[in-house]
């Protein structure tokens, strides 16, 4: 693992936080920071962890009802006349419901609005395929001007939050329900934009982003034991994307698998595709939820049975191998 | 629509506890899911498929059935319980419920489950599709009815008064909605969150036919759905006042258990509390 990322060493039993808290946190550190930052909810405040904004700041916090659509262009208003609007709800009504709002009030209008979409994945679970997001990294990567950030924990989150709110423009901050594995700490570095190598390699790279970055550095420990050099690259910005690093790793291995709790088209994936095909053109593979919609179930069961699992992404890692 | 006689109702009302008593045991099983919506809505289940639609649960495809659409799709374990008394699959499925592999997802899937008129969940476009449906069957002059349950919640949604607009537009009198005006919502009560003040006013003022019920009254239900049908170029909208949570009283009317299921201590707690009610019922002394 990099040494100089201060990540968490001992990865075999990590603690378990919500990326939802960490956007939580985020938001009171944003408010108290800077007072033009207001908080928008659509009846969902508890579960979108803006509970705490809304009691420490509740005269710069919004609550919509069940209106996603409405919430994205009031944001929109807001931001025109000053404000820095957090809108939250879950990401299968926004930025899913609200695309066409968002696309307009928001984007091509420049308007200074961020979007978190909670429950993203599949690891919503029980709640079934109506709610969980596999599409919406695609939805919000395809707008001119959206910054697109993946956080992979609860610490990375936080800080995601914080840095939306001091650059200028729309962002989508892409959440998720359950507790996942704590990897950063607080002085792991984070830069909008800036990729992160959590673990060198030589054979092959994943890029990676989310709580499934967790599944891709056991799968390269792992594969250290078969003599199989994996590096990891915590691809927390997708869009703008950092060619750079991922320039770097695609020319250094030359062979690239991707990971993501998302539709392989259209995300992570697609957007390094898009980018290597272009640059530097190297064998691919996916990891994510083919071209499916999503179930009921226990998250742990569907990130198995959707291919996302250590084991999965391991034989991504030596399909890719065999294809150099 | 078939006359209700007094044994039939009671049997109806035996029938809303015994779907109460299920659902508390769908939830505690499944470990998640929605307490408030579908306990509050269980007398209204039970007067649908066992009074007021035409159905065949041996055959859900039949061409005359009337349709049932649920917008508010959170509350379905109301209308699985339902489906699984009147017929449509076994009473035993009940308990998978939210688990892998199961017909019975945690928002109801279409084509999971066959009965199952539409997909639900996220809220707010019930009755646009219901209203699509009765279009159609219209266009056709086809005599069944289209029902739409929703909730007041979704009612903050804009599309849901589009829908409101274009079924007043075409007249769509083969179209009864359905509404569970039971006042909370997820982060509150719905006059604090989103005021919907008078529903009444504002359908009456779209241009429908409004008649507002006592949700647990199940002939007042059956009767509304009745005049609904006797309504000439309007659609028909029975606004039904319920009570979250109805039957088992810590959770009454609480925002709280909109989206909680019991853990075992609270479901054994409130299957005693509905026993008790059953013996009531059993015993005539509920009206
Ligand atoms: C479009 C959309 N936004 C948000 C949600 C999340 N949600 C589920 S139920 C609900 C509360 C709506 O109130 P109501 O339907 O009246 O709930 P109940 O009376 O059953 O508690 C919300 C906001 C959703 N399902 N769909
Ligand atoms: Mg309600």
């Amino acid at each position: 693992m990099n040494p100089n990322l201060y990540l968490i060493k001992y990865l075999l039993k990590p603690e378990m936080k919500a990326t939802r808290d960490g956007y939580g946190e985020g938001l009171v550190l944003a408010g108290e920071k800077n007072k033009d930052v207001v908080v928008l909810c659509a009846d969902l405040t508890e579960s979108t962890r803006s509970l705490a904004f809304q009691k420490k700041f509740p005269e710069r916090f919004v609550e919509l009802g069940v209106a996603e659509q409405n919430m994205a262009s009031v944001a929109a208003g807001m931001s025109l006349a000053g404000k820095i609007p957090f809108v939250s709800s879950y990401a299968t009504f926004s930025p899913g419901r609200n695309n066409e709002q968002i696309r307009t009030t928001i984007a091509y209008n420049e308007a200074n609005v961020k979007i978190a979409g909670a429950h993203a994945g599949i690891s919503v679970g029980p709640d079934g395929a109506t709610h969980q997001a596999l599409e919406d990294i695609g939805l919000m990567r395809m707008l001119p001007g959206m910054t697109v950030i993946v956080p992979c924990d609860y610490e990375e989150a936080k800080k995601a939050t914080m840095a939306a709110a001091e650059i200028i423009g729309p962002v989508y901050l892409r959440l998720g329900r359950e507790k996942t594995p704590l990897m950063t700490t607080f002085d792991t570095p984070f830069k909008i934009g800036r990729a992160e190598v959590f673990k060198d390699g030589r054979d092959a790279v994943i890029f990676c982003c989310g709580s499934l970055v967790y599944n891709a550095v056991k799968a390269a420990l792992d594969l250290e034991s078969e003599r199989i050099s994996a590096a990891v690259i915590n691809i927390h910005t997708i869009k703008p994307l950092d060619g750079e690093t991922i320039l770097k790793y695609a020319r250094r291995t030359k062979a690239a698998v991707t990971v993501e709790e998302h539709q392989i088209y259209g995300g992570l994936g697609g957007a390094v595709a898009e980018f290597l095909a272009k640059e530097f053109p190297v064998p691919l593979e996916f990891i994510g939820v083919n071209d499916k919609f999503g179930e009921s179930g226990r998250p742990d069961e569907l990130i198995e049975k959707y291919g996302m699992g250590v084991a999965a992404i391991k034989k991504a890692v030596k399909r890719v191998l065999a294809r150099k | 629509m078939e006359e209700l006689h007094e044994t039939k109702l009671k049997q109806l009302e035996l029938k809303a506890n015994q779907i109460r008593q299920d659902i508390i045991a769908m939830l505690v099983e499944a470990g998640s899911g929605h307490s408030a919506g579908p306990l509050g809505m269980a007398d209204i289940f039970v007067a649908l498929y066992f009074h007021v639609l035409k159905h065949d649960p041996r055959h859900p495809e039949w061409p005359g059935r009337d349709r049932l659409v649920l917008s508010n799709g959170h509350i379905c374990p109301v209308r699985y319980a339902a489906m699984a008394h009147a017929g449509y699959f076994p009473i035993s499925e009940l308990k998978t419920l939210r688990k892998l592999g199961t017909r019975l997802q945690g928002h109801p899937h279409r084509l999971a489950l066959p009965g199952m008129e539409t997909t639900s969940g996220p809220l707010g476009s019930g009755l646009s599709q219901a209203a699509g449906m009765a279009l159609a069957l219209k266009m056709d002059g086809a005599p069944n009815r289209v029902y739409c349950a929703m909730s007041d919640g979704e009612h903050d949604a804009g599309q849901t008064w589009e829908a409101v607009m274009f079924a007043a537009k075409y007249k769509l009198n083969n179209l009864t909605g359905i509404i569970d005006r039971n006042n909370i919502q997820i982060d509150g009560y719905t006059e604090d969150i989103m005021p919907l003040d008078d529903l009444k006013d504002k359908y009456e003022s779209f241009n429908w036919h409004v008649i507002e019920i006592n949700g647990h009254n199940i002939r007042e239900f059956v009767d509304a759905c009745a005049t609904a049908q006797t309504i000439f170029e309007k659609p028909a909208v029975i606004i039904a006042h319920t009570i979250p949570g109805k039957g088992v009283d810590f959770m009454e009317s609480k925002f709280e258990w909109h989206g909680k299921p019991p853990n075992k201590e609270e479901a054994a707690a409130a299957l005693r509390e509905l026993r008790t009610l059953q013996g009531q019922i059993e015993a005539g002394h509920i009206d």
